[in-house]
Order: structure tokens, then C-alpha cells, then sequence
């Protein structure tokens, strides 16, 4: 069977896992726990999962130490999808393989998706009176602020990048214009400026790289 | 302020054809939505209610926000999308059952569209490993993409403030920037709960202050 037997699986991993201590050792215990953990983490989520995800599967869970959180975090960043969609993929497809994949996008979509269109079917009943159209301008304001929070909250991070602040803030100006104010689509923003954005940052990435280790040779022989 | 009561009933053509290219098109802004399905909603918002015309306005903005307020991941906002688009091609809830059955096809189908593409490449990558990781490459990548990604955001957040503004008066334009900065300083600066933000604009709005 192509498909593991979760206990066997488990205690394999868990043997192959105890040779390097980065790794947690807890993981979900079974499929069922990952499919209810992942549900009640998506359900605590308003606003986004974001905010819940590490305070749950690190701290309360434990099913990540907060080395391997940091490092699968930014893989399901770079990835195109969802980050939390993708990051489940990974805990599911590393306890479980392929039925592991399957159960985490399960549970992280199920529950609130049916949750969901009963809160879109029960808006389109209302959604004529102007009160309740009225309040939800106003929290579409909110959502607005919230999303660019959000990408301030990012931006804190481009003092570490080596593409510079200022050539970070050009390109992610001209991705603005580009996209809000031109409506150009987003394939063609993506072509151009980002292999213009990862060109530089590959250049001087390697410039960096050749710098710390002539650095690192100085230092040797002195 | 009554115009929105007439933007809500949308009635709309769809062929199978076009609920094809709707899935193709979804599909091709899976492999693109870097940094989440958000970072597509610009896109989405020129095919679906610029050139399409298969939402309105305040169609558009009302599925971020109401998936926003709802809990679970981001990207059901996208079904929420589908949903509206069956709906509309139904000619609206006031079809009854047909309604919402199409209104459930297109939120599936969206959803499925949005979903899979990307889903199937995480997991490929989840099993190559992280051991390339620290290639240059890999790095240069991450990095590139970062202030991509945050104009994206920022766009984004920007097109759902402009697209309420139709048939708005100044003054309650002025209110509304007003709560999105106010908004956006609060969320960036402080941790407060989001449940209050959201409850806070409601009341501004329900009161016709926004």
C-alpha cells in the first residue's frame, strides 16, 4: 500500500527525527487529530489565521519547534496559495504523505467554508436594508487598514533584505502603480518586475555572500 | 446612498463557456497569488467587475469583507466571489433554490480553482525538502519577491477603500480614509483585537457616520 499505517509512520518519523534535535517530536497523533486541530485553528481565526497559527502549533501544540515554524513559514510564503493552507500541506504531507496533504486542506477549509456561505446566505436575505449595507462599508474600511497593516507589518522586514530599503520601496511602488492604479495584469507585473526584483536580489546576494567569506578567511589568517 | 440598493441585484449571463474560463482564469491566479490569495484580489477585481462585469462594486468589496469577518482562512473570500457569480447569473437570491444552487456551484468551483493548482505544487515542494533552502538562488527569490508582494498588499487594501466610494459625499469619503489609516496605525503599532475593529466600523457605519 502506497499509503502508511499512521502509527507505524509515526514512530519512523519520530526515530528518524530523534537524530536531530531541531525537529519537534510531536506531531498530530492521528489523522483525526490532525483534521480537528487544524479545523478548531482555523475557526479561532477572524481576520485571517495568521495571527493564531504560531501561538497554536508552536506554543500550544508543540508540533513545531519555532526554528522549523520560521523556516516552513517562509517556504509557504515564497510558494504561490494560501500561507496557512500551504503550511498545513507540509505538516500533513510530513506525518502522513499524500492522506496527511489531503486531511489538513480538509479541515482547514471544511467547517468554515459551510460556516461561511451560511453567513453569505443570511447577508444576501438582508443585504437590502441600508443599515446593514451602511455596516459593512464601515467595516470594509477596517478590512482595507487591516490588509495594509498587514503589509507594513512585512515591509519591517526589508531593512534584512539585500536588495536595500530603497530600491525594496521603488519596486514595491512601481508594483502599486502598476496594479492599483494602471490595472495591469497581474501576470505581466509579476514577469517584469519580479525577475527584475530577483535578478538584483540574486546579484547581491551573491556579492554579499563573496564579501562574509573573504571576511571569514581575513579573519582566518590573522 | 441609494444606488447601492440597485448595484446588490446584478443580473448576469454565464454560458458554460464562461464558467470555464472563470475556472481557467482562477487557476492561473493560483500559481500567481505569491504572499496569499489576497495578492490577487486586484487582478480578480479587473476581470471580474472591470472587464467582465460579472460583479459589481460593492459585490466585490462585500465578499473580502464579509470572509474577512467570518472566521477561517483568507482565501474563502474567494468562494464567496463564486458565490455572488452564481447568484447573479441565477438572477439573484430572489430565484429561490435555483439561486442557490448555482450560487453553491460557483463557490465550489472558485474555491477549487483558487485552491488546487498551488496545492498540488506545495506539496511537491514539501517533499523535496527544505534542503536546497540555502542556495543563493532560493534566497535571491525570497528576497526578490518580498516588496513585490507588500505592493500587492497595499494595492489591494487601496482598491477595496476605493471601490465603496461611487456614490459617496465628501465628507463621508474623508470618514472612511479617516478609519483606514486610523485602521492601518492601530493593527501596524499596537496589538489589539481585530473582533473590536471591525465591531467599531460596523457602528460608525450603521450610525451613517462612513
Amino acid at each position: 500500500m502506497s499509503i502508511p499505517n499512521p502509527i507505524n509512520t509515526q514512530q519512523a518519523e519520530d526515530s528518524l527525527l530523534s537524530a536531530n534535535e531541531l525537529h519537534s517530536k510531536a506531531g498530530p497523533r492521528s489523522r483525526g487529530d490532525l483534521f480537528i486541530s487544524l479545523t478548531l485553528l482555523a475557526l479561532q481565526g477572524f481576520g485571517g489565521v495568521l495571527a493564531v497559527v504560531q501561538r497554536e502549533l508552536v506554543e500550544k501544540k508543540k508540533w513545531l519547534t519555532n526554528e522549523e515554524f520560521v523556516e516552513q513559514w517562509s517556504v509557504a510564503q515564497i510558494l504561490p496559495g494560501p500561507n496557512v493552507i500551504n503550511l498545513g500541506i507540509m505538516i500533513g504531507q510530513r506525518t502522513f504523505g499524500p492522506s496527511g496533504a489531503i486531511i489538513a486542506l480538509a479541515g482547514l477549509l471544511t467547517l468554515p467554508f459551510l460556516s461561511l456561505l451560511l453567513l453569505a446566505a443570511v447577508y444576501s436575505g438582508v443585504s437590502d436594508l441600508p443599515w446593514i449595507q451602511a455596516s459593512l462599508r464601515g467595516m470594509n474600511s477596517v478590512v482595507a487598514g487591516l490588509i495594509i497593516a498587514t503589509a507594513l507589518k512585512m515591509a519591517s522586514a526589508l531593512s534584512k533584505n539585500p536588495l536595500g530599503i530603497l530600491l525594496s520601496a521603488v519596486l514595491g511602488l512601481l508594483t502599486f502603480g502598476a496594479v492599483a492604479l494602471l490595472h495591469i495584469p497581474l501576470l505581466y507585473v509579476l514577469l517584469v518586475l519580479g525577475s527584475v526584483s530577483c535578478i538584483s536580489a540574486y546579484r547581491k546576494t551573491i556579492a554579499l555572500d563573496l564579501k562574509s567569506q573573504s571576511k571569514a578567511e581575513n579573519v582566518g589568517g590573522v | 446612498m441609494n444606488t447601492l440598493i440597485l448595484d446588490t441585484v446584478n443580473t448576469i449571463t454565464m454560458t458554460a463557456l464562461d464558467w470555464v474560463h472563470l475556472f481557467m482564469h482562477f487557476c492561473e491566479l493560483s500559481f500567481l497569488s505569491i504572499g496569499g490569495a489576497i495578492s490577487a484580489a486586484p487582478d480578480m477585481h479587473r476581470y471580474l467587475v472591470v472587464e467582465n462585469h460579472l460583479l459589481s462594486d460593492t459585490q466585490f468589496s462585500s465578499s473580502i469583507t464579509l470572509a474577512q469577518v467570518a472566521p477561517g482562512p483568507n482565501v474563502l473570500f474567494v468562494s464567496l466571489m463564486g458565490w455572488n457569480i452564481g447568484l447573479n447569473s441565477a438572477g439573484g437570491i430572489q430565484a429561490g433554490w435555483l439561486a442557490w444552487c448555482w450560487g453553491l456551484f460557483g463557490a465550489i468551483l472558485c474555491l477549487i480553482a483558487i485552491i488546487l493548482p498551488s496545492s498540488v505544487m506545495m506539496y511537491r515542494v514539501a517533499k523535496w525538502g527544505h534542503k536546497n533552502s540555502q542556495r543563493p538562488s532560493v534566497r535571491a527569490f525570497k528576497s526578490g519577491l518580498a516588496p513585490i508582494v507588500i505592493g500587492l498588499m497595499i494595492s489591494t487594501g487601496w482598491l477595496l477603500q476605493k471601490g465603496q466610494h461611487l456614490d459617496s459625499s465628501n465628507t463621508t469619503l474623508i470618514a472612511s480614509w479617516t478609519l483606514t489609516v486610523f485602521t492601518a496605525l492601530l493593527v501596524w503599532k499596537t496589538r489589539i483585537h481585530l473582533l473590536w475593529l471591525l465591531a467599531f466600523g460596523a457602528l460608525l457605519g450603521a450610525l451613517g457616520v462612513i
